[in-house]
């Protein structure tokens, strides 16, 4: 066995043993072993990825000294691995994006606390991607609800209390959905592991034993990782979650944490319970259904909002709606777009939370619509990153959320009784991003004296007033271009994943 | 014939308190317990009018029941959606259940090769003599890793909310400095003689359940439950002076990284030489021995560490804020 394959295990570890660590440091050294683990669990990740695709195939990796249905295992496919450098990169970004915003906004005392949350973070969503037990998930995903608690509610004001409070009992209420639907297909299959459960699911697909207990107990996953990735009617706790918590939680929870859920799911529907069969089961159908209806209505929702960062966070509404239209799609070329589209989604929305504080920095700290006249000339580079993530959210061509679309579009083309209601859908949301995107890069550019507004005296914030934050913006931008530009090998890389998938 | 003896040296025997003690002439705990009776709750009538208005300010702003319609519909359907919802939910599951297999049948899917061998070579493979034990911490050690480590994010969570510090930062909350044993009577005499009498076989009993969760019923999270309650049982009897001589918020950081700093090496050594074939150079011992079945021990011990001062801090945390 080569070394490389040990790293997977080694990075889950590490990201683990730096959670307690950090709570024995104070805060400055929490907060660089934190940067310091975030970069060395992405080298190692990268180096995993290069290892798998030259070989070619997945492997299992052994938790123990036991095989697997008696022990635990841990599979690295080149998806699983692509998708740990990529939350590696993202969250190393919104770590430094954010550093500013922590440093005013947590106590002084518990801030080596927010970094225990973020290493433990870190660490479920590796274990999340790379497990190969359904037990083990559940065990992680507990890890990831409580660690995206503590990073709501560490920033203490009301409303980030409120907010976490609400937060906790829809991810529990998902959470226990999810542990009662594990529960269901145990009894069924008498297995955890993902490959032996599929096996037995197959089976009883086969004789037509069991169909209802299997049937609830993939809508029941499927209902619970939905909440907690707050799918639209679902979502009441996302607003306050994403738009009072500090900068870079918010960002680490739009762009990691649900995702993390989404990846899980597809984890299930490819690897647990067989595509196949999860089509026939037409619980896709209802999720395609959901994930429509919040496309359009998490938009109306944004429309309507005047905070900017409550209005990014419904716009997440939106863009998980997409993602789940994708699954719902019931095809592997909409699940590639899915997958596609939460990686673009999680570089463009961070990049969004990151550029609208650099706006309000810029605005006395004050996230009203009408404070944000003319931001974009008081911080250019903030002004530069907000239009550049508003285009790639509308869907222009040349950034990330472009190809996410367009592989939507195809997707849908190809499906045989969606492709209306998904052309339709794509068409209406992406006008309805527009209008809430344009209307705000509009309102950023207008300058205070043309709109008859009251003149304030907001400060000029320059590039080099903020390196961190500067530096994560323009990180955040190449990323985008790069998402949008050269994305035929990054697609190949999730094709090849899903296959190795099944 | 009894001997008589002058009063004031009867007043001082045992017989004679007793005999007091039977009558009720003498309260026992009078200048021995300072028992404060509780105010009530009185406010007049500007302050209640006060209170009133500023309850309903407060709802106005965050509901805004009147403008906001949308809020008004949904605070009517909300409750009639939400009884129809868990309805829905209870049947359904209910139904479900009904299609499940028969528990205990001998046929069930449950029943398969992985049982079989956790039952059959779980001794030998092991070393302990508790197969759940043997299940949690050595074949499915992974999983329980996880779960300590939400044990500890749990208490960093609760720590969070309700530590209170006393260098503040910008956004810290004004908390008025009040002694945590205000409202409580002191130096209880009943609550500390129980206390000194049950704490040490307690913890006592702790230890043991943690020793031997390999051996019997037992382990790290029960046996670290129950010191937990002997701490509290004995903080709640003496007080936070004796018991901060000894356990403070820096012993539970140490101990709780300690030992899950050595919960992670232990098990990264059997992770890494398991995936690599290498053989573990740890013995399993004799079952039924106390030091036997390799790591389980240690990992117990670990366990058992951590819950404990996980069901201490929170108790400390809910109590005081800090300690």
């Amino acid at each position: 066995m080569a070394f490389v394959q040990n790293l997977p295990f080694i990075s889950i570890i590490l990201s683990l043993f730096s959670g307690p660590l950090s709570s024995i440091l104070d805060g400055k050294k929490a907060k660089w072993l934190n940067l310091a683990v975030i970069t060395a669990v992405g080298a190692m990740s990268a180096a995993v990825l290069v290892f798998v695709i030259g070989s070619g195939e997945p492997y299992v990796y052994m938790m123990g000294h036991f095989p697997a249905p008696w022990g635990n295992e841990i599979r690295v496919g080149t998806l699983e691995a692509s998708m740990a450098v990529f939350f590696c990169l993202i969250m190393f970004l919104c770590m430094v994006g954010g550093s500013r915003e922590r440093a005013i906004e947590l106590e002084a005392s518990k801030e080596n606390l927010y970094y225990v949350m973020v290493d433990l973070l870190l660490c479920s969503l590796l274990a999340l991607i790379y497990t190969n037990d359904l037990f083990t998930a559940y065990v992680f995903v507990e890890i990831n609800t409580i660690s995206a608690c503590g990073l709501i509610m560490i920033r203490q004001n009301g409303r980030t209390i409120e907010a976490a409070t609400r937060y906790m009992i829809m991810s529990l209420v998902g959470s226990g959905l999810f542990l009662l639907g594990i529960c269901f297909l145990y009894d069924l299959t008498g297995h955890l592991l993902m490959s032996n459960i599929q096996e037995q699911v197959k089976l009883l697909h086969e004789t037509g034993e069991y169909h209802i207990p299997l049937l609830v107990s993939v809508s029941l996953m499927s209902v619970g990782l939905a909440i907690k990735s707050a799918l639209y009617p679902f979502h009441a706790w996302l607003p306050d979650a994403y738009g009072y918590s500090t900068l870079s939680s918010a960002a680490i929870l739009s762009s990691l944490v649900s995702k993390g859920y989404i990846f899980l799911l597809v984890k299930i529907f490819y690897r647990v319970i067989g595509f196949d069969i999860v089509r026939d089961s037409k619980v896709i159908n209802v999720l395609f259904v959901f994930g429509i209806v919040g496309m359009i209505l998490g938009s109306v929702d944004a429309i309507r909002e005047s905070n900017i960062r409550r209005m990014i966070a419904y716009s997440s509404v939106a863009q998980i709606g997409y993602i789940y239209m994708g699954l719902g799609l019931g095809t592997t070329a909409g699940v590639i777009a899915s997958i596609y589209h939460i990686v673009s989604h999680a570089a463009t929305k961070s990049l969004l939370f990151v550029a609208a504080s650099g706006l309000t920095d810029a605005s006395g700290d004050s996230t009203d619509f009408f404070d944000l006249t003319g931001a974009g000339f008081r911080n250019k580079l903030a002004g530069a990153a907000f239009t550049v993530g508003s285009l790639s959210m509308v869907g222009f061509p040349m950034f990330a959320g472009f190809i996410s679309k367009i592989l939507f579009a195809q997707a849908g083309v190809e499906s045989d009784h969606k492709m209306f209601l998904t052309l339709v859908a794509l068409a209406i949301s992406t006008i309805l991003n527009a209008v809430y995107f344009m209307k705000t890069v509009i309102r950023i550019y207008t300058p205070i004296h043309r709109t008859g507004l009251p003149k304030k005296n907001f400060e000029v914030v320059r590039a080099g007033q903020q390196p961190a934050k500067s530096f994560a913006m323009v990180c955040f931008i190449i990323l985008n271009l790069v998402l949008g530009l050269s994305s035929e090998p990054i697609i190949r890389l999730f094709e090849n994943g899903l296959k190795m998938f099944a | 014939m009894s001997r008589k003896i002058p009063e004031e040296q009867y007043k001082k025997t045992r017989s004679y308190r007793l005999k007091q003690w039977l009558e009720g002439s003498k309260d026992p705990y009078l200048d021995q317990i300072e028992m404060k009776p509780q105010k009530d709750f009185k406010e007049n009538k500007a302050q209640k009018e006060q209170r009133k208005a500023e309850k309903d300010r407060l709802f106005a702003r965050i509901y805004d029941v009147e403008h906001n319609a949308e809020m008004r519909i949904f605070r009517k359907i909300y409750r009639i959606f939400s009884v129809l919802f868990c309805i829905f939910l209870v049947l359904m599951l209910l139904s479900a259940v009904s299609y499940l297999p028969t528990i205990g049948h001998a046929e069930n899917p449950a029943n398969n090769e992985v049982a079989a061998r956790y039952i059959e070579n779980g001794l030998q493979e092991t070393g302990a003599v508790n197969i759940v034990t043997g299940m949690i911490l050595d074949y499915r050690a992974f999983d329980t890793l996880g779960e300590s480590h939400v044990l500890f994010i749990a208490t960093c969570t609760v720590l969070i909310l309700l530590r209170i510090d006393g260098k503040k930062g910008k956004n810290a909350v004004d908390v008025p400095m009040e002694n945590d044993r205000t409202h409580e009577p002191k130096n209880d005499v009943i609550l500390q003689t129980v206390a000194k009498i049950l704490v040490p076989p307690i913890v006592i009993f702790g230890i043991y359940v943690i020793l031997g969760g390999h051996l019997g019923p037992g382990g790290g999270f029960s046996g670290g439950a129950i010191i937990g309650a002997g701490l509290i049982l004995y903080l709640n009897a003496f007080g936070f002076e004796k018991t901060e001589r000894f356990f403070r918020a820096s012993t539970y950081k140490k101990l709780s990284f300690t030992a899950l700093a050595c919960y992670s090496l232990s098990k990264c050594y059997s992770f890494y030489t398991g995936a690599n074939h290498i053989e573990s150079v740890i013995p399993l011992g004799t079952p039924g021995a106390i030091l036997s079945s390799g790591l389980i021990l240690v990992l117990n011990i670990c366990v058992g560490v951590v819950v404990a001062g996980t069901m201490y801090t929170f108790y400390v945390m809910f109590r005081k804020g800090g300690y």
